[in-house]
């Protein structure tokens, strides 16, 4: 109806030359933009209501009883009567020492993933040697091995180490490389213009200065965007913390672990929603900061990652 | 990491271009003959990463599934004993039928949805910041996700059930009924895959040349024709691509169902990811997970072989 409207009313330039069936796409389109970002307005909103008051208006699209104390419960700040007042368990949740832990977890995989993988990227894209594409299969080869399989063994060995609940424990398996990686480098340094290279060579430059002051310098943007999928690949990921850190000791527990038992400690069978939510929009903070500063590349980098 | 963003590797393009190795062994062949003492050094943190974190644990894991370890004492060699035990344990034979109802609602849904949306994307607008605000879900914790459609499903407090009940409907337990639990976690992760499918299709839309489009306009093909006729045939091999990648992911179907169901109610929710979980973590039977391991490894291995031979994967239209 709006769009036969808009069709019989030619002054109005914008919808000049939609036709009905192109107004219907854009409503459709804007529809998917909808139930993409309704979920984080509303967690937006269920973090800024009163837990008690929460359920007398369940559908409210505003804050029920506009209050800041679910953060102030997650951030720490809200004594165990004010918590309890609003809904919260009263117990105390070590939300800082979560996050730093999740930005020393992340940070540390993703510096030592990129910078590794970047050397044996140039190891299988710059360097020839006998079997090196045999090498390299095998390494793609451990993406068909689902994940679950090989932490069984890597949670034996990090526990005969003596790693659970350490830094080290969560990060080596991600620490030297992945295959993903590895093949993600390799396809940008492929790429890079052997000319300058031999020119190199012929000045008497060494493989380690070639890495260091061409390759690396010439491949910035794909190293950063490596960077960021790993980072929030790390920043993200459950099952690996859930295994090598205990729920009796918190000293390495990561903020998705947290989330977790936030959400199973349930005083009387009525979650904390409030301060749940704060928790969890606050933990997907860092993610969604980093996505609005540097969006375009991760989504150009997963065309990357599907076609080429 | 068990996340997807890990899994689109397996593609054809990690078999080395023949003519650029050519090319690449006459520039060298003149001044080096390899390069084997530089690569070791450049390759070794690496490599001892995939023997120690990918290798071993992948051999050490097949022969675990023909033993009974408990993590306290030395593995036990039992033969195929776990493998007959496993034929016959009815909730492993449950757990995979619980994945394979998670795997069809989840990819079936998706795939189709994720189809319309790359087209819409693609037909309307060239507009990144659509693109990005799509794919904003995926970038965020599984566990966040879950968690925010735990609360917007809740039975008491869930906004879902609250506009519901302005229609008159009863409250539904989504998570907590034993029919619904399954098919409303395939939603939710839908929720989650659906903006990172719709920019591998999209990715494969681009690949195909406008001036067929034009061409079909100019013979009076209109939009829904064209995406019949054009589209969905010159996308077949991006679709079998995105296929493997989405259904391998689909199966490791794990996070959402540890922070809110944890397998129930009763077994409902108790896909194989979880089952294996349990197993190994909580009752110690790493030899018995083992063995569920390499069933699912068959499994996932078998089945991306069937899609990519029914789906003609490598052969394109676009030639």
């Amino acid at each position: 109806m709006i769009a036969d409207g808009a069709g019989r009313t030619p002054h109005r330039g914008r919808f000049r030359r939609m036709s009905p069936g192109r107004f219907l796409s854009w409503v459709v389109l804007w529809a998917f933009v909808l139930v993409t970002l309704f979920p984080f307005y509303w967690m937006l909103r269920t973090s800024l209501s009163n837990n008690r008051a929460l359920f007398s208006d369940p559908a409210s699209l505003l804050p029920v009883d506009f209050t800041w104390g679910g953060y102030r419960r997650v951030l720490g700040l809200s004594t165990a009567e004010e918590a309890l007042a609003e809904g919260g368990s009263g117990a105390s949740i070590k939300f800082w020492l979560y996050l730093r832990n999740s930005i020393i977890v992340a940070t540390t995989i993703t510096a030592g993933q990129v910078f590794f993988s970047a050397m044996a990227a140039y190891a299988f894209a710059r360097l020839r040697w006998r079997g090196r594409d045999k090498v390299f299969f095998l390494f793609l080869t451990a993406l068909m091995v689902p994940p679950i399989f090989i932490f069984l063994p890597n949670f034996e060995l990090i526990k005969d180490l003596g790693l659970l609940n350490t830094f080290p424990g969560l990060v080596l398996p991600f620490f030297l490389m992945t295959p993903f990686a590895v093949f993600f480098l390799r396809q940008f340094f492929l790429n890079i213009n052997r000319e300058v290279e031999e020119a190199a060579m012929l000045d008497g430059a060494g493989h380690a200065r070639i890495f260091f002051q061409l390759i690396l310098p010439t491949s910035k943007a794909p190293m950063a965007t490596l960077g960021i999928l790993t980072f929030i690949t790390a920043w993200n990921e459950y099952f690996w913390p859930l295994l090598v850190t205990d729920p009796t000791t918190d000293d390495a527990r990561v903020l998705t672990v947290a989330l977790g038992i936030f959400r199973s400690q349930t005083p009387q069978g009525s979650p904390d929603w409030a301060g749940l939510m704060a928790a969890s929009l606050i933990a997907a903070l860092p993610v969604i900061v980093l996505f609005a500063l540097v969006g375009r590349r991760v989504v150009n980098s997963i065309q990357f990652t599907g076609v080429k | 990491m068990a996340d997807a963003l890990s899994i689109p590797t397996g593609q054809p393009a990690a078999v080395p271009r023949p003519e650029r190795v050519r090319r690449r062994a006459a520039a060298n062949s003149t001044t080096r003959r390899g390069d084997l003492k530089a690569a070791t050094i450049f390759l070794l943190p690496a490599l001892v990463g995939f023997l120690v974190f990918y290798l071993w644990p992948t051999i050490r894991g097949v022969y675990l599934s023909f033993t009974d370890y408990s993590l306290l004492v030395e593995p036990e060699w039992v033969g195929t004993e776990n493998y007959t035990r496993m034929l016959s344990d009815r909730v492993f034979w449950h757990s995979l039928l619980v994945t394979l109802e998670y795997v069809a609602i989840n990819i079936g849904v998706q795939t189709i949805v994720a189809i319309v949306l790359a087209v819409l994307l693609h037909r309307l607008t060239s507009s990144s910041f659509l693109r990005g605000v799509i794919l904003l879900p995926y970038l965020v914790a599984n566990v966040v996700v879950a968690l925010v459609w735990y609360a917007m499903a809740d039975y008491n407090i869930g906004m879902i059930n609250g506009v519901l009940g302005w229609f008159g409907v009863d409250p539904v337990a989504w998570f907590g009924d034993e029919r619904l639990a399954i098919p409303t976690i395939a939603l939710v992760n839908v929720w989650r895959h659906l903006g990172y499918t719709a920019l591998l299709i999209f990715a494969g839309l681009q690949a195909i040349p406008k001036q067929m489009y034009e061409a079909a306009a100019v013979d009076g093909s209109g939009e829904w024709r064209s995406f019949w006729r054009i589209t969905l045939p010159l996308l077949r091999p991006v679709l079998a691509m995105v296929l493997v990648l989405t259904v391998i992911g689909s199966f490791q179907i794990f996070d959402t169902i540890a922070v809110t169901t944890k397998g129930g109610p009763v077994n409902a929710t108790r896909v194989i990811y979880y089952y294996i979980y349990d197993k190994a973590f909580t009752q110690y039977e790493f030899g018995y997970a083992a063995t569920m391991g390499v069933f699912l490894i068959v499994v996932l291995a078998g089945i991306s072989f069937l899609q990519l031979r029914l789906l003609r994967a490598s052969e394109s239209d676009l030639s």
